[in-house]
């Protein structure tokens, strides 16, 4: 089963390595995995999409409690979060597409942040399964790149 | 007053208590060195920088303090890794301290750089690069606290040239904040009373003690909690010297070179109470049919630790003094049930000693030849009995663990989790420099004695006057059992074929040796080392092709022993 795990980490030298040599060295798979600083200067956010049965997402939890630079470890599964991941996503767009894109596009209230005259590229923002389904139909047209964030993910209310 | 970086280091190991270092100096570490006479530490030369970890281990492991270790970048790094892994496996305190290129030079492959830092992230508690010269006395003091608190482990501190040289005013902080290292001491109360519950309703359960209680000093609480049940105790290998081992509740060792009876008692316990181990695999054998009819309490300081391997229905994490004290606490609530208790399990107690003689543990004696068995017993009979006892890895180690019959604890010192041959002679270099007046003893393979071999001139320079006991079967004896048993006796690779005269090995280094080929003059050298002073090889040259037994193959349940071969 999916998890998403938000770690609050010490902002420290080889923090990262610490945390994704974790999930190597014992064999835990990582899906996505994105880092960045939080309002605490000190602190960074990583948000870790995971997956195992409850043994593993166990150990987990544990090991990454275990790292002197954790500060905090959260599984957001089963609770009420907000979930937000980025695409872009260069897609092809000839005469006969264009149109096509552009309504994709707006159905999904997707931006258009580079415009070639062979190809549009899209910045799109939601949830995952938002991302997939964009995707999914914009696969037909040709996708010629394509850069997904990893999702980040906050509790919802106080 | 301003201070260099190696001075503030010297300074930070001083404030922590620090009075004896081991190491082996280099470019990158000469600073260090140069400064070390101004203070009251004593440095030991070892001859290599691994045994110069491990005999930061045997002090750490003897005395409960935080060992310390000092080495050169580069290869003296790379050197100290084994050692590092050995440590971190048993869970022993340690502080490294490696010395590193400049810090314009990180990265440039410069000359006798290695990145330690990556090398040894996953062998180490946590490790440092100290980039820059005001964190150094916080780093050093969060190292040390690391290394001791919670479940110890080895710290290592990576420590740039450059950063040795700048100077700052030197100001140690007076305690140590981090928001992400606090270690659960106190059991929880409510989950020690559900314990004790469980006890109450048992009706054959067995202790089961490993290593950690040895690192919390637990010995004392345990016996306590013991006796007041009479439950029965079994320990694994470094949990041997925690309980008395003539103790009519000890069961001895378990696992795979356990005895029959623990390992039964084990497999038909409708209880295991699980205290500072960590269901190691040796231990274990075949997961699924390891205590099978058992529910488990497991007593730990370390979550990562309980349901890791096996099933658990009652988990406490906390510190085992504090622990086990309660549970004798709640214990004590009850006590007009115990003896009711202690009835209930008559009978469990006469399974498990009929268990004990039908299958005791023994061996086959003989007056042609040294049987290794028959040595571990004389020493074990002639050695005072406050003797601290080391061995390397192999058949000896466990015959010294099935037959040396410890009582005290921090006397056994042995890789148990890494198993690396060649721990043994500077573990035992290390507790004769913290225990100078107390007997050390090296019970060594011929094998392993070769990989540090070149410690017995520590030990002369020092003066530090270890005995080793030599089980010379010219046989990497351990893997040659196995190949006997599993591979058609094709012994590749395991003969020994040089015969060495470890004898004048000894001489060489200006220490003594005496050599033992028949059974009659065992005790005799035993009795000559003993009284030699300074360090001293016993060579036993023993029945070659003696097994370890009983033994249970690799993938069967632990039930499941051969009992001779
Ligand atoms: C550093 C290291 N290399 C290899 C091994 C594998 N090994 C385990 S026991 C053993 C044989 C040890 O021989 P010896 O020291 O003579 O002891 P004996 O078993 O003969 O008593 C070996 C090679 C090991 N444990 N450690
Ligand atoms: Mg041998």
């Amino acid at each position: 089963m999916k998890h998403t795990i938000s770690v609050l980490v010490e902002n420290e030298f080889g923090v990262l390595t610490r945390v994704a040599g974790l999930f190597s060295g014992r064999g835990f798979n990582i899906e996505s995995l994105s880092v960045a600083p939080t309002l605490d200067p000190s602190a960074s956010r990583m948000t870790i999409v995971t997956s195992g049965d409850d043994r593993i997402l166990e150990q987990i939890n544990k090991q990454l409690n275990k790292l002197i630079d954790t500060i905090k470890v959260t599984d957001f599964t089963g609770q009420d979060y907000v979930e937000r991941e980025m695409a872009l996503v260069k897609v092809t767009a000839e005469e006969d597409t264009r149109a096509e894109v552009l309504r994709i596009v707006d159905i999904f209230r997707a931006k258009v942040v580079d415009v070639t005259a062979r190809s549009y590229t899209l910045e799109i923002t939601g949830a995952p399964t938002k991302l997939n389904a964009v995707i999914d139909l914009l696969r037909p047209m040709g996708i010629k790149e394509l850069v997904r964030s990893g999702p980040v993910v906050m509790g919802r209310g106080l | 007053m301003k201070k260099t970086g190696s001075q503030i280091l010297l300074e930070c190991l001083q404030r922590e208590g620090v009075d004896t270092v081991f190491g082996y100096p280099g470019g990158t570490v000469i600073n260090i060195y140069h400064d070390l006479a101004d203070y009251p530490i004593r440095h030991i030369l070892t001859r290599h920088e691994q045994a110069a970890v491990h005999a930061a281990d045997g002090y750490a492991r003897t005395t409960g303090k935080v060992g310390v270790a000092i080495a050169t970048s580069g290869p003296g790094a790379t050197n100290t890794v084994t050692g590092i892994a050995t440590a971190y496996m048993d869970s022993v305190p340690l502080v490294v301290i490696t010395g590193q290129v400049p810090t314009p030079l990180i990265g440039n492959d410069a000359f006798q750089e290695v990145d330690i830092i990556g090398i040894t992230r996953s062998i180490t508690k946590h490790n440092y690069l100290v980039q820059d010269i005001q964190d150094l006395a916080r780093i050093v003091k969060q190292a040390f606290y690391i290394a001791r608190t919670g479940r110890p482990g080895p710290v290592l501190i990576d420590l740039p040239k450059d950063v040795q040289i700048q100077s700052t005013p030197f100001e140690y902080p007076d305690k140590v904040e981090m928001r992400g290292y606090k270690p659960t001491y106190s059991g929880n109360l409510r989950q020690v009373e559900k314990a004790a519950n469980l006890i109450m309703t048992a009706r054959k359960p067995v202790i089961y003690v490993g290593g950690g209680a040895s690192g919390a000093d637990a010995s004392e609480e345990l016996l306590a909690f013991a006796e007041m049940t009479r439950i029965p105790v079994t320990t694994t290998l470094l949990g041997m010297a925690v309980f008395p081992q003539r103790h009519t509740q000890s069961l001895g060792m378990l696992g795979m070179h356990g005895t029959y009876y623990a390992n039964m008692a084990v497999t038909n316990a409708d209880l295991l109470i699980a205290v500072g181990s960590r269901f190691d695999d040796r231990v274990t054998g075949k997961i699924s049919s390891f205590a099978p009819h058992a529910k488990i309490i497991h007593i730990d300081i370390d979550p990562t630790s309980i349901k890791k391997n096996v099933r658990v229905d009652l988990p406490i994490v906390g510190d085992l003094k504090d622990v086990l004290k309660k549970l004798a606490d709640a214990l004590e609530k009850r006590s007009d049930q115990l003896p009711a208790l202690i009835d209930t399990m008559e009978p469990w107690r006469e399974e498990i000693d009929a268990w004990k003689r039908g299958y005791p543990m023994t061996y086959q004696s003989s007056d042609s030849v040294i049987k290794p068995q028959y040595v571990i017993e004389q020493l074990r009979e002639l050695c005072s009995e406050d003797a601290i006892v080391t061995t390397e890895v192999g058949q000896h180690q466990m015959w010294t663990a099935q037959f040396f019959a410890f009582s005290r604890p921090r006397t056994f010192l042995t890789s148990g989790g890494l198993g690396t041959m060649g721990y043994g002679l500077p573990a035992a270099l290390g507790a004769q420099v913290a225990f100078p007046d107390r007997q050390v003893i090296d019970i060594s393979g011929d094998g392993s004695f070769q990989m540090n071999s070149q410690e017995l001139a520590t030990l002369v320079q020092y003066g530090l006057p270890v005995k080793i006991a030599i089980l010379n079967n010219q046989y990497l004896g351990m893997v040659r059992q196995w190949q006997e048993l599993f591979f058609d006796r094709h012994y590749s690779q395991t003969r020994m074929e040089l015969p060495i005269d470890f004898v004048k090995l000894a001489e060489a280094y200006g220490a003594t040796g005496f050599s033992a080929s028949r059974p009659d003059q065992v005790r005799e050298v035993i009795r000559k080392a003993f009284e030699t002073p300074g360090p001293v090889i016993m060579e036993f040259k023993v029945d070659r092709e003696e097994n370890v037994m009983p033994m249970v193959p690799a993938g069967a349940a632990i039930n499941e022993m051969v009992l001779a071969s």
